[in-house]
């Protein structure tokens, strides 16, 4: 215990000597968290629409007056012939194109909505918010005609995120993403550098256990991971007014399991390179499958079933779903033990090979 | 044969189809100071480093402080002190941390910590210097340093890598009396240098050609054996056949 205790006081002080570290750790959460939310986001916006308006009336009217009034829609110009709007669509100005037929006031039946498919979100989103808008129009104007509503749309409530703000989902997975590459790649960083510098000769030639060398490696990234999540938390509040819903406890329990997880990688992954580029590159290749497959971008219920499969074998998938399930839904910690029980497991597993592979005897 | 601190019998070092250090014997007693010679590439630092715990030997058995290097390098370790090559303390800590946190790893208490630190300031000339950082202090004072952070925990046995690389002949004087110094109070020393007027201080000597040990006496033997005047003509002779260099 004492050899551990002044272990991790020589990593302390090696950190708050290192400038690099220290801006690593409190300036990059601080910028990511200020700007990433911003532009990290799907939600759609400034879709183009041009209108072949055939019709001419005053409902044709009032539509493209309503398509432009909606929020994130954008109305770039109405044509008389479908070419002209085809033109706009293949030079990219525009996304949607509404075809409003002739005799569409007399008889408001069939509308034709055209989306582009290149960038699909925005193509599929765009088109259904034409339809909403156009469709809202309709219902206005049916009601003033005397016309009784029919098929009224359901009325959406988004629990947990009630603006549907996308980027309250992405608050808590940018701090995954951050302890991600934090705990990934400085315990990876650090061990290698003392190979480099050759004081881990001193150590490897010392009664040290492997065991208490390698926690000195792990203990040191628990510390770093709280306080990224700290700073991460303090700015989500400050900033987007987001504050977890449930358990802080539980979050920095999430926090310390997935740090270990991921500084036992690095760990394992420096003592098996002999150089920094090396440990770097191949700790690239896991962060690049851990960012893809752990539904941070994208639901891991819309994948192939071999990739679910194999997502249950990607560590931050645990710790996604309890920072968004903590974060946005307070569900409690005794619903989210599995996640938790899996995080555990995976951290006991790293955490040993790191051991493992250090050899201080060659 | 009691006496002896270190006891080598046939080791060997391969790796792959290269012979580093090929079936070697020799022992060491205690308080004695052994140098270590040999040309580069001869297979030194690689004898050094199974003597130390930090390489399995391929063959052969080596006793270090009581203990065998290949079924126990870590009861080895505790009864050692090494000093590599290459300096290898924490730059960017003080030498007072760096001393503090070796002799913590090898289990000293608090209160003999801070005795021997003060014994060691005092003989190394240090005090003025305990709280600069490493990376601030000229390399004479580095390899101090390293030796007091190598015999800090008064192992029966220091290793010592080429300990006085690239400094003065002053510099280099004032290591070899900290050595004569703990010699003297019955620490074993086994030392490797390149300086051959450094091979005369030692009591006995080895030199090393292509991974054997051709010669192992004290200089003063070895130079009426072959009939020379110096060190340095003892290791011409010696050395003269040797197949490998670095």
């Amino acid at each position: 215990m004492r050899i551990l205790a002044a272990l991790l006081r020589k990593e302390l002080k090696l950190m708050r000597r290192n400038p690099l570290i220290i801006r690593v750790i409190i300036a990059m959460p601080v910028m990511v968290m200020l700007v990433l939310p911003l532009i990290a986001s799907l939600d759609v916006k400034n879709v183009g629409i041009t209108v072949v308006d055939n019709d001419r009336s005053i409902l044709s009217s009032r539509i493209i007056r309503d398509l432009n009034a909606a929020e994130g829609l954008c109305v770039n110009s109405v044509c008389s012939t479908h070419s002209e709007a085809m033109t706009e669509v293949e030079n990219g100005t525009s996304d949607v194109i509404l075809t409003i037929p002739q005799n569409f006031e007399q008889n408001p039946e069939s509308l034709d909505v055209e989306a582009n498919g290149v960038n699909a979100t925005k193509g599929m989103l765009g088109a259904q918010y034409v339809v909403s808008s156009v469709s809202l129009t309709l219902s206005q104007w049916l009601g003033e005609q005397g016309t009784e509503i029919k098929a009224n749309r359901p009325s959406v409530i988004n629990r947990y995120n009630p603006t549907l703000e996308y980027r309250n989902y992405m608050i808590p997975a940018i701090m995954v993403v951050l302890i991600i590459i934090i705990c990934g790649f400085l315990p990876a960083l650090n061990l290698v550098s003392e190979k480099e510098t050759g004081t881990i000769e001193a150590m490897n030639v010392s009664p040290v256990s492997r065991m208490t060398f390698v926690l000195s490696k792990l203990i040191i990234f628990w510390v770093v991971s709280l306080l990224v999540v700290a700073v991460g938390m303090t700015i989500g509040y400050l900033v987007y007014g987001l504050a977890p819903q449930g358990s802080i406890l539980g979050i920095f329990g999430a926090t310390v399991l997935f740090s270990l997880v991921m500084s036992g990688i690095g760990v394992t992954i420096a003592n098996k390179s002999a150089t920094m580029m090396q440990s770097i590159f191949v700790m690239f290749a896991f962060i690049m499958i851990f960012q893809l497959m752990s539904g941070l971008l994208t639901p891991i219920s819309s994948m192939p079933q071999w990739a679910q499969a194999f997502t249950l074998f990607i560590p931050p998938r645990y710790f996604v779903e309890i920072m968004r399930s903590i974060y946005l839904k307070a569900t409690p910690l005794t619903a989210l033990w599995p996640q938790f029980t899996a995080l555990a497991a995976l951290a006991l597993a790293t955490c040993t090979l790191a051991a493992l592979t250090y050899k201080k005897t060659t | 044969m009691n006496n002896s601190v270190i006891s080598v019998r046939n080791l060997t070092k391969r790796f792959g189809s290269f012979t580093a250090v090929d079936h070697i014997s020799f022992d060491v007693s205690r308080g004695e100071i052994f140098g270590f010679l040999g040309a580069n590439g001869a297979g030194k630092t690689t004898a050094m480093r199974m003597l130390c715990g930090l390489s399995q030997p391929s063959d052969g058995t080596g006793l270090v402080a009581g203990f065998d290097i290949a079924a126990n390098p870590e009861m080895v370790k505790r009864n050692i002190g090494y000093m590599s090559q290459k300096f290898s303390l924490y730059e960017d800590l003080s030498v007072n941390d760096n001393l503090t946190l070796f002799a913590t790893i090898y289990g000293m208490k608090n209160q003999e910590i801070k005795k021997r630190k003060a014994e060691l300031y005092d003989f190394l000339e240090m005090t003025d210097i305990k709280n600069s950082l490493v990376r601030d202090i000229p390399i004479g004072w580095k390899q101090r340093l390293a030796f007091a952070a190598a015999t800090i925990h008064n192992p029966k046995v220091v290793f010592l890598d080429e300990p006085t690389g690239g400094v003065d002949p002053i510099t280099r004087r004032r290591f070899w009396e900290l050595i004569y110094k703990v010699s003297s109070e019955g620490m074993t020393v086994f030392v490797t240098t390149h300086y051959l007027d450094e091979a005369e201080y030692c009591n006995r000597v080895s030199i090393m050609v292509d991974g054997r040990i051709k010669a192992l006496d004290s200089p003063n033997e070895l130079k009426l054996k072959y009939g020379v005047e110096t060190m340095d003509a003892v290791f011409r002779k010696v050395a003269e056949g040797a197949q490998r260099s670095e």
